[in-house]
């Protein structure tokens, strides 16, 4: 991916300032038909999601007390899994952006709900609804692209150590919930400052993580194995319990890799955003990065409807259970302005994201120049690259660039000529 | 909850004590169900049982007239009981959105446990026009314990006069009821207790064979008055209605303008007068421009001269403290840490200003303040 405005054929060109707050325009009004529209019925859906995932919690966690017996452990830890996604997604994730502060419901406030994570609600609604999704898929500003930990975008440098970018995605994944936590306290950027320069807040929400993370753990590695310990239980409740937050964790990711990193999915440069971006602009913004997941309505819930991600970064705040409605009137206004509404069912997607988290851990152009006949001297330049030094790997990336080039233009070619 | 608790135990007593086995068997149950609490699992299966907020089911709506309703609601374990002519605090979820509302209690206490209120629907009310005709048994709604100081004096006095206008009527055949259901031969005498029932029409006339059944029964005198029928009340009227009216101890509860001409005629006469409002008396209060109140957290609510900042800030999703929303019980009360508000009741101003006033805040009435100009409260917006 490269950030929009470096792109050849930049895919907002045909469109008018105008147009543009046209779009504002057409969006405010889905928005208001909603807010107009909500009430009792979303109120109901929300509590009636909140019961069954509290009920099928409880019930998945009793079932887990008999774990020593292999079918109740299996039947236990994928109702855990699906009780923590859940909770995670269609609850917490959706009550934290505030999308049902509406009811005035205190035990349903975006103010007052603490999720099943490591990281704080606090924390997160600073990084998640602050942070990226005022700054969605800007380059250096919105870290929820990569992270901070890898590459993505052709435009960052290639640096040997992004060798190991898969693996690294690949752990994230797997304990996403403590990648969060770090990522909201901005850990790396603060591990780096020296002890006694670390701010107070830092400090704070420091002591407040780890509480969070103690308090966490406790009851998934300690207390609830405990009580299966009559039954013979605590290693395998143990197992589940930590089974169970890895298929969370696996799951989450997969699901927010979808929202924003699928090839096709635009990137923006920090310094082609105006100061002043009007509505219209940021509507735009939020339309081209983000990709939907088409899929079931079951698919739809265990997302938490991020399935609907474009619906979602178009309107937070408006209730998930709503996305699916407005859907096919988002869909038809990027058909009306030509642009291109991004939506592939999960698998197609996930690969999609894996793709360009493996293409970006090489040199720009190396994937593209690779085949089966030339893969031991390829090789033998990316081993070059990643040992010898910068100067060797401009050069060689210099080179790799041009052919890539070359091959472009030869498989256009060959098109053409198909064509024809 | 637990730290609370541990708080608690050191302020009173500074000796290591131990922890009691239900307070620790508590902790496990909150460890092993983190982030939630205990109460939030138990609420899930027991929305009505001790020890949680409290809470009320709607077990029946009786129709009383066309446009009112008796609510029957059994309420959480919780609940204290009453004194008839206490009020209470409900919230109820009208299409999705919680709203509070204060109702007075219609009963004495129940034997079957539940607590009754009888809700008139006033025109563009929303949650009185819901509980009318929408509500249904089984719905459930948020309950505060029961408050007010319109009571009846213990024991009862020789001679009382009760005057209600409308919905008025309410906090009186609460206490009508339950003196009446104890068969007190004493209180029996139609001469005792005199009520002055004011209404519009007829028809809209609450609790109306009711009272005239108590009235046959020759346990109160009862003198109805229709506005269409008789023109409006006139408070000097009272003294031919009721000709021993200085012996009598008064009660009055109704509009605002009812109460004011009771309070005035009663002044002057150097008489006893215990009233009972509905509604803050807001109205000769030219409203200002309005302005902003912004919370610490940030959020800035846009607020007109008309509107209390607690409606304003309601309607902008804010969740906010409150209670009887008519100036009275201090439950909204939020510091303010600069700014101007007007008091809706006498267009009194209310000034912060730093390094002048309470570094912690000028504390403020939220329901009966409108902002007059940009305010700042100490306070995050949504707690």
């Amino acid at each position: 991916m490269t950030t929009i405005t470096k792109k050849p054929v930049n895919p907002t060109a045909h469109l008018t300032p105008e147009d543009i707050e046209a779009i504002g325009v057409e969006l405010d009004t889905i928005r208001q038909d909603i807010l107009d529209a909500r009430g009792e019925k979303d109120a109901a859906y929300i509590r009636r999601v909140v019961d069954v995932q509290r009920k099928l919690e409880l019930g998945s966690r009793a079932v887990l007390l008999g774990s020593a017996l292999p079918p109740l452990w299996v039947l236990g830890t994928i109702g855990l899994s699906v009780a923590k996604i859940l909770e995670n997604m269609e609850i917490g994730h959706n009550v934290m952006h505030g999308q049902w502060d509406w009811m005035r419901d205190p035990k349903i406030h975006s103010t007052t709900w603490e999720w099943d994570n490591a990281s704080t609600s606090d924390g997160w609604k600073h990084s998640h609804n602050e942070i990226h999704h005022t700054y969605t898929n800007i380059v250096g500003k919105d870290n929820d692209l990569g992270y901070g930990i890898m590459r993505v975008d052709e435009d960052q440098r290639w640096h040997p150590m992004y060798l190991a970018q898969p693996l690294w995605n690949l752990i994230n994944a797997c304990f996403f919930e403590y990648g969060i936590a770090a990522y909201d306290l901005e850990l790396g950027r603060n591990l780096r400052t020296p002890k006694e320069k670390r701010s107070e807040k830092f400090k704070n929400d420091l002591s407040k993580t780890l509480g969070k993370i103690r308090k966490q753990a406790t009851k998934d590695y300690v207390v609830n194995p405990a009580l299966a310990l009559p039954f013979g239980g605590f290693l395998p409740a143990l197992a589940a319990n930590f089974t169970a937050n890895v298929v969370r964790n696996v799951w989450s990711h997969s699901v927010i890799m979808c929202g924003h990193f699928p090839e096709g999915v635009e990137t923006f440069e920090k310094k082609s955003i105006p100061d002043n971006e009007t509505r219209g602009e940021w509507y735009l913004r939020q339309m081209l990065g983000s990709a939907n997941i088409s899929g079931s309505k079951a698919m739809h819930l265990m997302t938490g409807n991020l399935s609907h991600q474009i619906e979602h970064h178009l309107f937070p705040d408006l209730p998930s259970s709503r996305y699916a409605e407005v859907a096919p009137r988002v869909k038809a206004l990027f058909e009306k302005y030509d642009l291109n509404y991004h939506a592939a069912p999960l698998p197609a997607q996930v690969y999609s994201a894996w793709h360009k988290v493996v293409r970006l851990s090489l040199p720009n152009g190396w994937m593209e120049t690779t085949t089966p006949a030339n893969l031991p001297q390829q090789l033998k330049l990316l081993y070059g690259m990643a040992t010898k030094g910068p100067k060797v790997r401009r050069a060689a990336q210099a080179r790799l660039q041009q052919q890539a080039r070359r091959v472009q233009a030869e498989k256009a070619e060959k098109k053409v000529a198909q064509a024809a | 909850m637990s730290s609370f608790a541990l708080t608690r135990l050191a302020a009173e007593d500074r000796r290591p004590r131990r922890v009691g086995l239900r307070e620790r068997a508590r902790r496990l149950a909150d460890a092993a169900v983190t982030p939630l609490t205990l109460d939030d699992v138990l609420d899930t299966f027991h929305p009505l049982r001790a020890g949680t907020d409290l809470r009320g089911r709607i077990v029946e709506v009786q129709p009383e007239t066309a446009e009112s309703a008796t609510i029957v609601v059994k309420p959480g374990r919780d609940w204290a009981g009453h004194v008839p002519g206490q009020y209470v605090r409900v919230g109820v979820d009208v299409d999705g959105v919680r709203l509070w509302r204060t109702y007075s209690l219609t009963h004495g206490p129940r034997p079957d446990g539940c607590i009754s209120l009888t809700v008139k629907a006033i025109p563009g009310g929303v949650v009185s026009n819901h509980l009318v005709h929408d509500a249904k048994p089984g719905q459930m709604v948020q309950l505060e314990q029961a408050e007010g100081e319109f009571v009846l004096p213990q024991p009862l006095p020789e001679k009382l006069l009760l005057v209600t206008a409308g919905s008025g009527i309410t906090p009186v055949i609460g206490m009508l009821r339950n003196l009446f259901s104890r068969h007190e031969p004493a209180i029996t005498h139609p001469g005792r207790i005199v009520l002055v029932h004011v209404n519009a029409t007829d028809p809209a006339s609450l609790f109306k064979d009711e009272l005239r059944q108590l009235a046959a029964d020759e346990r109160i005198t009862l003198l109805e008055r229709f506005d269409d029928r008789d023109g409006l009340l006139d408070v000097d009227d009272l003294d031919a209605l009721v000709p021993d009216l200085a012996e009598r101890l008064t009660y009055a509860c109704g509009p605002a303008g009812l109460l004011d001409a009771l309070e005035a005629h009663h002044a002057a006469r150097g008489l006893e007068l215990t009233t009972e409002r509905f509604r803050p008396a807001f109205g000769d209060v030219e409203p200002g421009e309005g302005g902003t109140v912004g919370f610490a957290d940030g959020t800035v609510v846009e607020a007109d001269g008309a509107t209390t900042i607690l409606d304003a800030a309601e309607a902008a999703g804010v969740l906010m403290p409150s209670g009887c929303r008519m100036g009275i019980c201090m439950g909204c009360v939020i510091p303010m840490r600069e700014g101007v508000v007007r008091d809706l009741r006498n267009g009194a101003l209310t000034r912060a200003v730093p390094g002048e006033t309470d570094p912690a805040g000028v504390p403020i009435q939220t329901c009966i303040s409108a902002a007059a100009g940009a305010c700042h409260v100490n306070e995050g917006a949504r707690r």
